[in-house]
Order: structure tokens, then C-alpha cells, then sequence
């Protein structure tokens, strides 16, 4: 029952979205749904690593625009590839650099291992910085194919696209929440030295987790390039990015796959409306501020809210 | 299965830090042994050294099952624990955020274990009617000794044939230390298994136990071949009673 319920509202989300491209006209809409679900994606893929498993990583960003990166690759290698053989390749080259990386960094635990995602994002702007075939440090410019099947815009197939990643996400998360693995995940996350006393395979786990990681980040990267037509090393690399994907589920609330989705919904639309109704600049303070208030009043995010409402509803009615 | 375990002149420790030198011990099935010694003296070091969450500089740990013999050196955590061993970790090391049945269902996280998840849940809860009672309670809102009881229950939701309890007694009142050994002794008796236990609490250790080691400084100083032996043992009154 519960199941059929989950498929039936994201299978009604896709289709929702779709009518919506060929009912709504003012293009502004997508860009800002658009907005909202890449964060989404972010907040879920860092949820995987730094909510299930407890792997705290600051690092996200590096993956994110190394999805960027990998379309521009491709456009530049192959004359301009469809963009969906982009959003296929980039979470498989992102998924694996999630593997390397976890292998060589997952020995350490705590702010230590945080300090190391910082740096792998580092080295991998470093490396795009030095490399001219991707535009350098000067950055690299897209046109967007002016034909477009089916949709009226390009706009609008970028923004089914996403949402396409978005359902992917949330279904991916959801899957390693409830299964056998979310348990020994959550097992990492609470004691890891008996987690693996109990058998639990954690390296194997924990690799799982950061290509998981890796992978989604790499697909909310990789229609971005499409999405501004213009990608430059240091603002596809800012740290920023990294702090939002850490903003959603904190906001949302880490421990379950429902926290992130909730959490980039609500940031992401109070963002868009403020920067398009205040200013862009106030619209970083107020992420900050909402950050704030949540990590001192509900550390336990959204999630965490109402699950203490219902309990103590529970105890109110025995 | 009967399942024995030797170990055979390990050195072993942490980094450039040696805890044990050239340590032998055997377990033969269906024995309790007890490891007796203070702190910091290599008890659960050895045991980390069987279950393989440390790698022993050298020597060689035999776990014989039915006469098929496999060394333990070099294998994972994991593959030990699928070769039958369980361990219960001392200062209990419960997923304080998960509830008491989700704490009993990851010790029965490797593929044969999950086979007999629900025959093993209903034994623990038979012998602990009280987690039963608990189950959707978080295992870290618990008292100690409940919180002792999800650890041994969690070390036999993997089935094991050897248990190795790490220090059952830290952290309880002397009455629960007393109920703990006794629940130890009845597991063992009707799951069959074989225990090594390393203990520092003497007077509760020998009421269960067949045979025991005492173990200062990472070296076998003492070899009883029965509880008496240990009971009345010269070492012991002065590393334990200070007379």
C-alpha cells in the first residue's frame, strides 16, 4: 500500500511536470523550479554520504562541477552531443572519482575527513583550472541547439530533464534509506567499530555511499552548463555549492530520505523568491539566517519536528 | 558443528605499540574460558586480534570446525563473523539510535544469519523477556544493563558457534553483573556455543567458567586447567585482592 502510494506520487510529479511545459508560458518558472530541484538533488546526494553514513563532506561541490565539466567535455570532444548522453556519462565519471576518493579518504573519520573533501574539490579546480581544452580558467561558452524536440523551449526540456534526475534521486536515496544497506549504514553512522564487529561490510558500505554520492551530485552537474550556457572553474567550484547541499537536509533533517526533498523545497523556493522579489545578495543572508535558527531550535531539521509532534501526540492519547 | 579456536604465539597491538607478545590460548568446544586481567593489560586487544579488527604482527589463529581448519590472520571482520565467531564488545557499543530490534536484526547482518533471523529473534527474546517488551524502544534511552542485554542478544543474532564477550561486567550493578553471567551461561548451554570471556570482575568470572588465562603485560603469566585452580591461585590474590 505504502509502496504504491510512493510510485504513484512520483510517477504523478513527472507526468504534473510535463503538463506543465505545455501549459504554462512565462519562462521564468522553469528556471526557478529548475533552481529549486538542482539544490534538491545536492541536499539529497550529500544526505547519502553525510546523513545516512555520517561522513560529514564538504567536498560536494568538487563533484557537482565535475558533472558541469564532464558536458563540457563532451561538447567540445564530440561537436556538441545530445545532452542526454551528458547526463548519462557524467554520474558514471563522477561515481567513479566518488569511489577513488572514498577509497583513499575514508580511513579518516570526523573533521579530518571533511578537511580532505575540501581538498579533493581543490585539486579537481586546480585541475580544471590547467586545462585548456575545457576553457581554462577563462571559462567555456555553450549555445544551446536551437532545435528542440517535442518542447517549446529549451528551457523546457532542461527542466524535465531535471526533474527526471530529481525522481531518480529521491528514488535512489529512498531505496538505500529503507533497505538492508540503510541499516548498516546507519550502523556506521552510530558506532562504526560495531558495526563492523557485527559483520557489517564497512568499507564496502562506505564506497557504495560516496559513489552514490559522486553519481547524483555528477547528474545535478551536468545540464548546468546548458542551464547558464556559460561555465567558469571558480564559480562552478565555489564553495557555496557545498554549503547548500549541507543546508537542505540540516534544514530538512538528515536521517531519513523525506528530509532532504523537504528541505530543498523550502530553501530553494524561499531563495528564488527572494532573489527575484529582494535581491540575490539578501537571498544568501536569509539562507544563512534560516541555516541559523535551524540548527539552534530543531537540529534535528524538519523530519525531526514531526517526528517529536507525533510522539507526543502518542502520549497524549494513551 | 563443533568449533574450537587456538591461538598460536601472536604478537600483536596498535601501530609502532606493542600489546601482546608471543600469546597462546586454546578453546576447545564447548568450554567457557575466561581472559583474567586489569586494564590495559591485552584482554580485548587479543580478542580485536581473533575477530580481525587488528592484524597481528605474527602467529597464527586456527578456528577448527569439525576437523576443517582455517587461520583467522589476514581474514575481515566480516569473514570472521561468517565463519561463526561473534563478539559481544565491551562497553557494549549498542547504534544508540536505532531501536532495540533494529540493534538485534544488524547482528544478523551477514546472508546465513538472516536465514534464521526470525528462529534466533524469538531464542533472545525467550531468554530476554525484557528487550521483547522494548523492542521499539531506542537502545540508547535504555539502563546499562538492558543496554547489555541488546549487546550479548546482538552477538547471537549472528549465530554463532564461539562467542567472545568482552568485559560483560562494565558499568553494572553488582546484582546485573550476577543476572549477566547466569544469562551468559544459559545461552551457552542451549545454543551450544563455546565462550571466551574476558573479564575483570573475578569473583563473577569463575562461577562460570571451565578453565582460564591470566594475562599481565600481553603474556599468559597463568594457566588454570579448571575453575579451582584459578580460585585459588597465589597470582591472583595479589593482582586482584593487593595481599
Amino acid at each position: 500500500m505504502k509502496l504504491n502510494k510512493f510510485w504513484f506520487i512520483i510517477a504523478a510529479v513527472f507526468l504534473i511536470g510535463i503538463a506543465f511545459t505545455m501549459v504554462a508560458d512565462n519562462e521564468f518558472y522553469f528556471y526557478a523550479t529548475y533552481a529549486v530541484m538542482q539544490l534538491m538533488i545536492m541536499g539529497i546526494a550529500w544526505n547519502i554520504l553525510g546523513g545516512f553514513t555520517g561522513y560529514v563532506n564538504f567536498g560536494s561541490g568538487g563533484f557537482f562541477a565535475a558533472g558541469a565539466y564532464t558536458t563540457v567535455f563532451l561538447h567540445r570532444a564530440f561537436d556538441a552531443p545530445p545532452l542526454l548522453i551528458a547526463v548519462l556519462v557524467a554520474p558514471m565519471v563522477c561515481g567513479l572519482i566518488g569511489l577513488g576518493v572514498g577509497y583513499f579518504t575514508l580511513r579518516l573519520k570526523g573533521v579530518y575527513f571533511a578537511i580532505a573533501t575540501l581538498a579533493v574539490a581543490i585539486i579537481l579546480e586546480t585541475i580544471v583550472v590547467n586545462w585548456e581544452f575545457v576553457g581554462g580558467a577563462g571559462g567555456y561558452y555553450l549555445l544551446i541547439p536551437e532545435n528542440v524536440v517535442f518542447f517549446d523551449s529549451y528551457i523546457e526540456w532542461l527542466f524535465v530533464l531535471i526533474l527526471a534526475i530529481t525522481l531518480i534521486a529521491i528514488i535512489v536515496s529512498r531505496y538505500l534509506n529503507s533497505s538492508k544497506i540503510g541499516q548498516g549504514l546507519a550502523a556506521i553512522r552510530d558506532d562504526e567499530l560495531a558495526a563492523e564487529s557485527m559483520g557489517v561490510p564497512t568499507l564496502k558500505l562506505k564506497l557504495i555511499s560516496t559513489t552514490v554520492m559522486g553519481g547524483l551530485m555528477g547528474a545535478a552537474g551536468a545540464p548546468f552548463p546548458y542551464f547558464i550556457t556559460f561555465v567558469e572553474p571558480v564559480s562552478a567550484f565555489n564553495l557555496l555549492v557545498a554549503v547548500m547541499a549541507i543546508a537542505v537536509p540540516m534544514i530538512g533533517g538528515t536521517a531519513s530520505w523525506i528530509g532532504p526533498v523537504i528541505g530543498g523545497l523550502l530553501l530553494g523556493t524561499i531563495q528564488e523568491t527572494v532573489t527575484v522579489n529582494i535581491s540575490s545578495e539578501l537571498n544568501l543572508l536569509i539562507v544563512g539566517v534560516v541555516l541559523v535558527g535551524f540548527i539552534s531550535l530543531a537540529p534535528q531539521g524538519i523530519t525531526g519536528l514531526y517526528q517529536d509532534f507525533m510522539r507526543k501526540r502518542r502520549k497524549g492519547n494513551d | 558443528m563443533a568449533s574450537s579456536l587456538t591461538v598460536n604465539n601472536i604478537d600483536g597491538g596498535y601501530g609502532s605499540v606493542r600489546v601482546l607478545h608471543d600469546l597462546s590460548i586454546t578453546v576447545d568446544f564447548g568450554e567457557t574460558v575466561v581472559l583474567l586481567g586489569s586494564n590495559g593489560n591485552g584482554k580485548s586487544t587479543l580478542l580485536k586480534c581473533i575477530t580481525g579488527l587488528i592484524k597481528p604482527d605474527r602467529g597464527e589463529i586456527i578456528l577448527n570446525v569439525d576437523g576443517e581448519k582455517t587461520d583467522l590472520v589476514g581474514k575481515t571482520p566480516e569473514e570472521v563473523v561468517t565463519a561463526g565467531i561473534s563478539m559481544v564488545p565491551e562497553g557494549r557499543r549498542l547504534f544508540p539510535a536505532l531501536t532495540v530490534e533494529e540493534n538485534l536484526y544488524l547482528g544478523a547482518y551477514r546472508k546465513f544469519a538472516r536465514k534464521k533471523i526470525s528462529e534466533n529473534l524469538d531464542f533472545v527474546y525467550e531468554i530476554f523477556p525484557r528487550l521483547k517488551e522494548r523492542r521499539n524502544q531506542l537502545a540508547g534511552s535504555m539502563s546499562g544493563g538492558e543496554q547489555q542485554m541488546v549487546a550479548v542478544a546482538r552477538g547471537i543474532m549472528s549465530d554463532p558457534t564461539i562467542l567472545l564477550v568482552d568485559e560483560p561486567s562494565v558499568g553494572l550493578a553488582p546484582n546485573l553483573v550476577s543476572h549477566m553471567i547466569g544469562k551468559i551461561r544459559e545461552l551457552k548451554e542451549k545454543k551450544n556455543l563455546t565462550v571466551l570471556m574476558a573479564e575483570q570482575n573475578f569473583n563473577q568470572a569463575i562461577k562460570i567458567a571451565d578453565r582460564g588465562y591470566i594475562i599481565v603485560h600481553g603474556e599468559i603469566e597463568f594457566t588454570a586447567a579448571s575453575a579451582d585452580e584459578l580460585a585459588n591461585n597465589e597470582m591472583i590474590k595479589q593482582y586482584y585482592l593487593g595481599v
